[in-house]
C-alpha cells in the first residue's frame, strides 16, 4: 500500500516533457510495451493497449493471466519494469494511486472503496468534503449527493443511510459515482459484477451504459465473466499468460469464441501436466 | 490493530449479502420488513428486533436513562438519600468523573480510528511533576510551565504515534512501553516522593482544579467541543473512516498516519491536562496518581457509552455518560456504606452487557432484517 501524499500536495506524477508529443489520435490512454516481472515469474509481456475517448474496453482473462497486475500499473499502485503510459498524448509516470487520480485515472475496487460506518453522502464526498469552516457542510453534501445519484439513475431512498445497509450493487454504484464526480476521465473497474446477482448487476450495467452515452468518461472493465461484459463493452482484449492474445470489437466476438480460447488453454495445461507426470 | 480480522468479517458478510436472495432484503427500500421475507417469527419477534436496534442506535439515551435512574435511586430511595444531592457530594462526583471523562475523550478518538493508549495514566502522573520541576528548578513562569507540561503530553502522544504508525508496533505494546518509561522517569526524578505545588502556580491552579467546579467546567467544554469535532468536522469523519475501513480510507486519499498521530497527541494532551487538574484539586503532587486506573475507567466508560473497541464508531457524549454512570455508582456505594468491593463486579457486568449488545446488534443490523 502506497502512503497517500499529505494534504495539499498536488500530483507527483509530471508529464515528461522530453518525450514530446506522441502521434495524436482519439486515444485517451495508450500503453506501449509494458512488461512486469516478479522475481522468476513473468506477469506481463510487452503489453500494448489503447483506450479511445468514451469507449468501454473489456479486459478479460483467466485468474493469473495478469489482469490485476496491469490494473495496478494503470492506477499507479506499482510501476512497470519497462514500457510507457501515454495519457492524452503525453507520456506520464504514475508514481502513486493519488498521482494517477490527480491525472484523472481512477480505480474502483470490488469491495474496498466504501466505509461501512459512514453515510452514503459522506462516502461520496470522502476527502473532498464540503466545508463551512470549521464544520462539515452536511446539508450541501446531502443535496449534491442526492442530485448526482438521481442524475445517474441510481435509485436510493435516502443518502443518509449507512452504506453497510446497502446491497452490493448499490455500494458499487456509489463507488463509481464517487470516482466520476471526482473528475475521473479514465475509470478502471475491477470485477464490478463479481458476486452480484442479476438484479444487482443490472444496476451497474445500466450505469456503465449511461456513462457511455454521455461519453465524458472512458472505461476499462476488468472481468472474467464474459457474458455480462460483452453486453456493455465496445471492444474486448483478452489477456493470456501476460500477453494480449485477442483485440476485437465486441460485435465481432462472442462468449463462444472467448470460451473456446480459454478451454483450449486449459486442455494444453492439462496435457502438459500429464506429459510431465 | 484488528483490521485484518475485521476486513475478513466484513468480506464474509458481503459474501452472504450479495447473493440474489439476500440482496432483496438488504435494499433500504424495504424498510419496515420485506413483504416476501421468509417468516422468522412473526410481527412480535420483528418488533423485539426493531426495539433492540433502536436501543443500539440510541445508546447515549440508554446510558442517560441509567444515569437518571441511579440518581433517583441514590437521591430519593437509598439510605443515603439525604446526602446525595448536597453540593459537597455533587462536587465529589464531578471530581471522580472529570479525569475519567477527559481521558475518555482521547481514548474515543483513538478507539474509533482503531488504536488505544495505555500510557495516558502515566502522562497524567508525570505532567504535574514536570510543572513543578520547571517552576522550582528552572524558574519558568507558572503559566508557561503549565503549557509546557501540556505540551509534554502532546509530545508523548507523538512518540506513541511514531512507534505505532511509523515503526509498526501495535499500539497496545507501544503504549505499554512508553507508559512504563514515563512511570520510571517520574519515580527516578521525584525519588517517589510527593511534592508541594509551587506557590507561584496557585493563581493558575484556580482555573485548573483548585476552584471546586473548574474540573467539571473543563470536562463539559471539552466534551462538547470534541463531540462536535468527531461528528461535524473533517477530522472526525476521517477518524471514523480510518477505523471503519483502513484500506478504503487511504484509497480515498486520507492520510492514515496523520489521523493516528493526531489522535495519539489529543489523548496525550488530555492525560497531561487531567494530571494537572487532579494535582490542583487535591493540592498535592502525588506519585500514586500515576496508574492504569483512570485509563481503564475511561475505556470502560467509552465502551458502555457505545464506542466499538474495534474501531469505526463511538461518541464522546456516550463516553462522558458512561464515565458519569460509573462515577455515580462509585459515589452512591460509598454513601450507602457498602464497601467499594462489589463495584468491580457491576463494572465488569456493565462492560460485558454493553459489548455484547454492541456486537450482537451490529450483527443483527448487518443481516439487515430488523430494518
Amino acid at each position: 500500500m502506497s502512503t497517500p501524499a499529505p494534504d495539499g500536495t498536488g500530483p507527483t506524477a509530471v508529464p515528461d516533457p522530453s518525450s514530446g508529443p506522441v502521434a495524436t489520435s482519439d486515444d485517451v490512454l495508450r500503453v506501449e510495451h509494458i512488461s512486469k516481472r516478479f522475481g522468476a515469474v513473468t506477469a506481463l509481456v510487452d503489453i500494448n493497449l489503447h483506450l479511445r475517448q468514451g469507449e468501454v474496453l473489456a479486459l478479460l482473462g483467466d485468474n493469473g493471466a495478469g489482469k490485476s497486475t496491469l490494473l495496478k500499473i494503470l492506477c499507479g499502485f506499482q510501476p512497470p519494469d519497462s514500457g510507457r503510459i501515454i495519457l492524452n498524448g503525453q507520456e506520464v509516470t504514475l508514481k502513486s494511486v493519488d498521482a494517477a487520480r490527480a491525472l484523472g485515472i481512477d480505480v474502483v475496487y470490488q469491495d474496498l472503496a466504501l466505509i461501512d460506518e459512514l453515510t452514503v453522502y459522506h462516502n461520496m464526498f470522502l476527502k473532498r468534503e464540503a466545508v463551512r469552516w470549521p464544520l462539515l457542510n452536511n446539508r450541501a453534501m446531502r443535496r449534491i449527493a442526492r442530485q448526482r445519484l438521481d442524475d445517474m439513475g441510481i435509485g436510493l431512498k435516502s443518502v443518509d443511510a449507512q452504506v453497510a445497509r446497502l446491497s452490493g450493487g448499490q455500494r458499487q454504484a456509489i463507488a463509481i459515482a464517487r470516482a466520476i464526480y471526482s473528475d475521473a476521465k479514465v475509470l478502471l473497474l475491477d470485477e464490478p459484477l463479481a458476486a452480484m446477482g442479476a438484479k444487482e448487476a443490472a444496476i451497474i450495467l445500466d450505469l456503465i451504459k449511461d456513462l457511455k452515452r454521455k461519453g465524458d468518461v472512458s472505461v476499462i472493465v476488468i472481468a472474467h465473466n464474459y457474458g455480462q461484459v460483452l453486453e456493455i463493452a465496445d471492444r474486448v482484449n483478452l489477456l493470456q499468460h501476460g500477453e494480449i492474445t485477442l483485440d476485437k470489437p465486441s460485435a465481432e466476438t462472442s462468449v463462444q469464441e472467448l470460451n473456446d480460447i480459454v478451454i483450449a488453454e486449459y486442455r494444453a495445461a492439462l496435457q502438459a501436466r500429464q506429459r510431465s507426470g | 490493530m484488528t483490521t485484518g480480522r475485521r476486513a475478513r468479517e466484513r468480506n464474509g458478510n458481503e459474501g452472504q449479502g450479495t447473493n440474489v436472495s439476500d440482496t432483496v432484503q438488504q435494499a433500504p427500500e424495504v424498510a419496515g420488513g420485506p413483504p416476501g421475507e421468509p417468516s422468522s417469527g412473526g410481527p412480535v419477534w420483528h418488533g423485539v428486533k426493531r426495539a433492540a436496534l433502536l436501543f443500539a442506535e440510541q445508546r447515549e439515551a440508554t446510558v442517560l436513562v441509567v444515569v437518571i435512574l441511579l440518581c433517583v435511586y441514590f437521591g430519593l430511595f437509598s439510605s443515603a438519600s439525604s446526602d446525595f444531592f448536597t453540593s459537597d457530594n455533587i462536587a465529589n462526583i464531578t471530581w471522580t468523573v472529570a479525569p475519567w471523562a477527559i481521558i475518555a475523550i482521547g481514548e474515543v478518538f483513538l478507539l474509533v480510528c482503531g488504536e488505544l493508549d495505555l500510557s495516558v495514566g502515566f502522562i497524567l502522573g508525570f505532567s504535574p511533576y514536570l510543572m513543578h520541576y520547571l517552576i522550582d528548578f528552572y524558574g519558568v513562569p507558572p503559566l508557561l510551565a503549565v503549557l509546557l507540561s501540556l505540551l509534554m503530553g502532546v509530545a508523548v502522544g507523538f512518540v506513541n504515534g511514531f512507534i505505532t504508525v511509523t515503526l509498526g508496533v501495535a499500539s497496545f505494546i507501544t503504549t505499554l512501553g512508553t507508559g512504563f518509561i514515563l512511570l520510571g522517569i517520574m519515580l527516578v526524578t521525584s525519588h517517589a516522593y510527593p511534592a508541594v505545588i509551587p506557590a507561584s502556580a496557585t493563581g493558575v491552579g484556580h482555573y485548573f482544579g483548585s476552584w471546586t467546579w473548574s474540573e467539571i467546567t473543563w470536562t463539559i467544554i471539552l466534551v462538547v467541543v470534541f463531540q462536535i469535532v468527531l461528528s461535524r468536522t473533517r477530522w472526525g469523519l476521517h477518524t471514523v473512516a480510518v477505523g471503519g475501513n483502513l484500506l478504503g480510507a487511504s484509497e480515498a486519499g486520507i492520510s492514515v498516519p496523520k489521523i493516528k498521530y493526531g489522535n495519539f497527541m489529543i489523548t496525550g494532551f488530555m492525560g497531561a491536562l487531567t494530571g494537572l487538574m487532579i494535582t490542583f484539586q487535591t493540592n498535592s503532587i502525588d506519585p500514586s496518581n500515576a496508574s492504569y486506573t483512570p485509563m481503564f475507567y475511561a475505556i470502560a466508560g467509552a465502551v458502555i457509552g457505545g464506542t466499538a473497541l474495534a474501531g469505526g464508531s463511538g461518541t464522546v457524549i456516550g463516553a462522558f455518560l458512561g464515565t458519569l454512570m460509573l462515577a455515580i455508582l462509585f459515589d452512591g456505594f460509598n454513601l450507602i456504606g457498602i464497601s467499594a468491593n462489589p463495584l468491580p463486579i457491576i463494572l465488569g457486568g456493565a462492560i460485558l452487557v454493553a459489548m455484547i449488545a454492541n456486537v450482537q446488534l451490529a450483527r443483527l443490523r448487518r443481516a439487515g432484517r430488523a430494518r
